[in-house]
């Protein structure tokens, strides 16, 4: 299991702003490590965001997103105390899932 | 996925170990999750091939995205990208890297009442184009910025 996501959540007038930040290596496949050997792909494929059982925001994503993933995203329809609930799940089918309460 | 495969493959002997694996579903790929990690279109090496595994053909420039990314990244490991679609009924923003291995970055798929706007960060391996593609009442939309980096993010 995976380091805990940092999540963020602010409301402004009807907008809530969401801001994630994923702890994750992130491996392209491409890298070689200290022995010479490449080192294996390993990166999140698939991200969902659901705030009162509603999906808000849903990404796949490749390799090439950056190592400890930073995501921002914008939704309407939920009020200050609402969660907000991220879920991700890697190319080794590890998953995580957090909760931010929005302020 | 695709590059463990790969991997596997090509370090042989491994072919039984393989077949074992997949065999018991260990390998079995996709989740029971929202929607399936769209495989030949991430695993495209250019970019008409991973914008035609998307369902998109010749993307439509649009001014009506405002995409905002650096003119030039010193390290391209970390690239911030932000894209903001004005047009009606955006359904998807992606993002691309003309010049990456896998151009496809990354898909985000937009519900209703969510704003299309979205910010995160990718790896460049080198200067290259970046398209933003937005996919709005089933037709596609692009912006491109290029963006010249300094130290690439890939390979080390």
């Amino acid at each position: 299991m995976a380091d805990p996501m940092k999540i963020r959540a602010a409301m402004t007038d009807d907008v809530v702003e969401v801001k994630v930040l994923m702890s994750h290596p992130m491996e392209t496949g491409q890298r070689k490590g200290a022995d010479g050997n490449a080192v294996p792909a390993h990166f999140i494929q698939q991200v969902t965001a659901t705030c009162n059982g509603k999906t808000v925001m849903s990404a796949q994503w490749g390799a090439s997103v950056s190592k400890n993933p930073f995501l921002s995203f914008k939704f309407k329809g939920a009020a200050k105390g609402d969660k907000v609930i991220v879920t991700w799940v890697d190319s080794k089918a590890d998953t995580r899932t957090d909760e931010g309460v929005i302020a | 996925m695709n590059m463990n495969r790969r991997q596997l493959l090509k370090s042989g002997g491994n072919a039984s170990l393989l077949a074992v694996l997949m065999g018991a579903g260990l390998l079995k790929p996709g989740f029971a999750f929202a929607a399936e990690w769209n495989k030949p279109a991430f695993g495209a090496t250019d970019l008409a091939g991973a914008i035609k595994g998307m369902g998109g053909n010749e993307p439509a420039p649009s001014t009506e995205i405002s995409f905002t990314a650096p003119d030039i990244a010193e390290n391209g490991a970390v690239v911030p990208v932000s894209i903001t679609s004005k047009i009606a009924n955006t359904q998807s923003i992606s993002v691309f890297v003309e010049k990456n291995p896998n151009p496809l970055t990354a898909v985000f798929d937009i519900a209703e009442g969510t704003e299309p706007s979205v910010t995160t960060r990718v790896k460049m391996g080198q200067t290259s184009n970046v398209y933003a593609l937005v996919k709005a009442d089933g037709k596609f939309y692009s912006a491109v910025k290029e963006v010249k980096v300094t130290l690439g993010g890939c390979g080390g």
